[in-house]
């Protein structure tokens, strides 16, 4: 039985929910990289872990989305990938105080492949150099997030297969009239390929649109390779309200269609943009009591 | 299509150095720029386009083309200036303050230069004043404001307030876009038009200079 298998023994676990948005809460500032918080202010990053994990989070993530050394060379910060992909475990590792899993999350590279922005070589460096440090500080398993060119997640796949550890390939499908492509185009069922023939332990959607187009992808993401599935979608669609975007579903609206997203067969569930401790609160009220029943 | 043709399929294809050499070979062969520009080049973008609405594009497909599309344009340049042809407008764009994603507005940038637009591009995180500096010495009509977080789109907001406190809100149309970007946020902030995706960028850009 494979480490992800025996996690999910006892059914389907509840992930974690936005982190960026929590942060802000706490002082960060539009622009700033929320992944350096992890050396300035290490402690109201552990905040947002322990407020998810309080919240009935099984699976908390780390505040690393942005530390792979291209991404990070927009901002100048390449040079401190080890220390950030380090902190960022170690942070969560202590939020989850024994009662959650430690996932440590990998963002693209921001870059395209298709059109020579970046090389394949350099795309598959940049993400081992990311998940040698998030292993080494002993993540729990690797979650690459909001991928949106195959080529580039099986790029990133081989490298964090590497360390040894379980990981999980989620893609934005946030493009296409029925919100069912990546940007890049790539459909669930190219998704699930590659995440199926890379060896990945799990294969996901996140962000993109909000939890009722999740029933229908995490359905087409089944029918095409035998992996859990990993959900995170946003809450509901967003609208703006005096300048501020805001997204349009509640806690229990949210927590409502996440049951479904149970009911469809996913494994692990939880929340991206416009999610907070209160809304994985409710997802974990409704899916405490529906266990119990 | 003609002896040319090649030069459509390439655009269209996205292969930067075939349309570079059967531009450069047609030009070589005396061939009008302008004819080559209305014949192949424009067509095949506006096939592209096409094929982008109906999703059998999706944006690598459309930013590859765009660039041979630029490719191609980089030598007709100086042969068109010689000739007294004027760019089809001028374009100020960037990624507004905090915001470093740059994918989706490179793409507006070469659809933009692919349709005959003069760009200049201040690339991501671009403060206001760089904004406003930019319309000063370029005398550019039209300012697009990209935005990929829903945290970044105030940067939108201070970006045409500066405009209007340099007194130059109303020589310029202010687009916007983004994922996260609707209509109603640029009425709310008083853009002038939003662009749901690089086609309508394009089409909008068009519009303004048609109207102006």
């Amino acid at each position: 039985m494979n480490q992800v298998t025996k996690w999910l023994a006892a059914g389907p676990l509840i992930t974690d929910g936005a982190w960026g948005t929590e942060l802000q809460k706490r002082g960060l500032a539009a622009g700033e990289v929320p992944d350096s918080w992890n050396l300035e202010h290490p402690e109201r990053v552990e905040e947002v872990g322990v407020a998810y994990r309080a919240a009935g989070s099984r699976v908390i993530l780390t505040n690393t989305f942005r530390s792979n050394p291209i991404a990070l060379a927009a901002s100048g910060l390449e040079g401190a990938t080890e220390a950030l992909n380090r902190a960022g475990v170690a942070i969560s590792r202590k939020a989850a105080a024994g009662e959650a899993l430690v996932f440590a999350s990998i963002g693209p590279t921001g870059k395209l492949l298709m059109t020579g922005d970046v090389k394949p070589d350099e795309v598959r460096a940049a993400f081992a150099r990311q998940a040698a440090a998030l292993a080494e500080a002993g993540a729990d398993a690797l979650v690459m997030e909001t991928m949106s060119d195959v080529e580039e997640a099986a790029l990133a796949l081989a490298a964090a297969r590497e360390t040894g550890l379980p990981v999980i390939v989620s893609f934005a499908f946030d493009s296409g009239r029925k919100h069912d492509r990546t940007m890049t185009g790539a459909t669930p069922e190219q998704a699930a390929r590659v995440a199926q023939e890379g060896g990945a332990a799990a294969v996901g959607a996140n962000c993109g649109a909000g939890p009722d187009a999740f029933a229908e992808i995490c359905r087409r993401l089944r029918a095409a390779c035998d992996l859990p599935v990993w959900l995170k979608p946003n809450a509901g669609l967003p609208a703006v309200v005096d300048a501020q975007v805001l997204y349009s579903a509640s806690p229990e609206d949210f927590a409502a269609s996440a049951m479904e997203l149970l009911a469809a067969g996913a494994s692990f569930v939880g929340g991206c943009c416009g999610t907070s401790p209160e809304f994985i609160r409710a997802l974990a009220k409704r899916a405490g009591a529906c266990v119990s029943s | 299509m003609g002896e040319f043709g090649g030069l459509y399929d390439a655009i269209l294809n996205g292969d930067q150095k075939a349309s570079v050499a059967l531009t450069r070979q047609a030009l070589e062969e005396g061939l009008d720029p302008l004819d080559l520009i209305h014949r192949y080049m424009i067509p095949a973008m506006d096939e592209a386009g096409k094929r982008f609405e109906c999703e059998d594009f999706f944006v690598p497909e459309l930013l590859l083309a765009a660039r041979a599309m630029k490719g191609a344009l980089e030598l007709l340049r100086p042969r068109l200036a010689a000739s007294g042809a004027q760019p089809a407008g001028r374009v100020v764009i960037g990624t507004v303050k905090g915001d470093l994603h740059d994918i989706g507005k490179n793409l507006v940038s070469s659809m933009l230069e692919g349709g005959g637009f003069e760009v200049t591009d201040l690339g991501a995180d671009v403060p206001a004043e760089r904004f406003v500096e930019a319309v000063q010495k370029t005398g550019a009509q039209i300012v697009c404001l990209s935005a990929l977080l829903t945290v970044t789109m105030p940067s939108m907001k201070t970006t045409i307030e500066a405009f209007r406190q340099a007194g130059i809100r109303d020589r310029i149309k202010v687009l916007i876009g983004g994922a996260p970007v609707t209509e109603q946020y640029a009425r709310e902030i008083g853009a002038d038009g939003y662009g749901a995706n690089a086609n309508v960028a394009v089409a909008l850009a068009r519009q303004i200079v048609a109207a102006s």
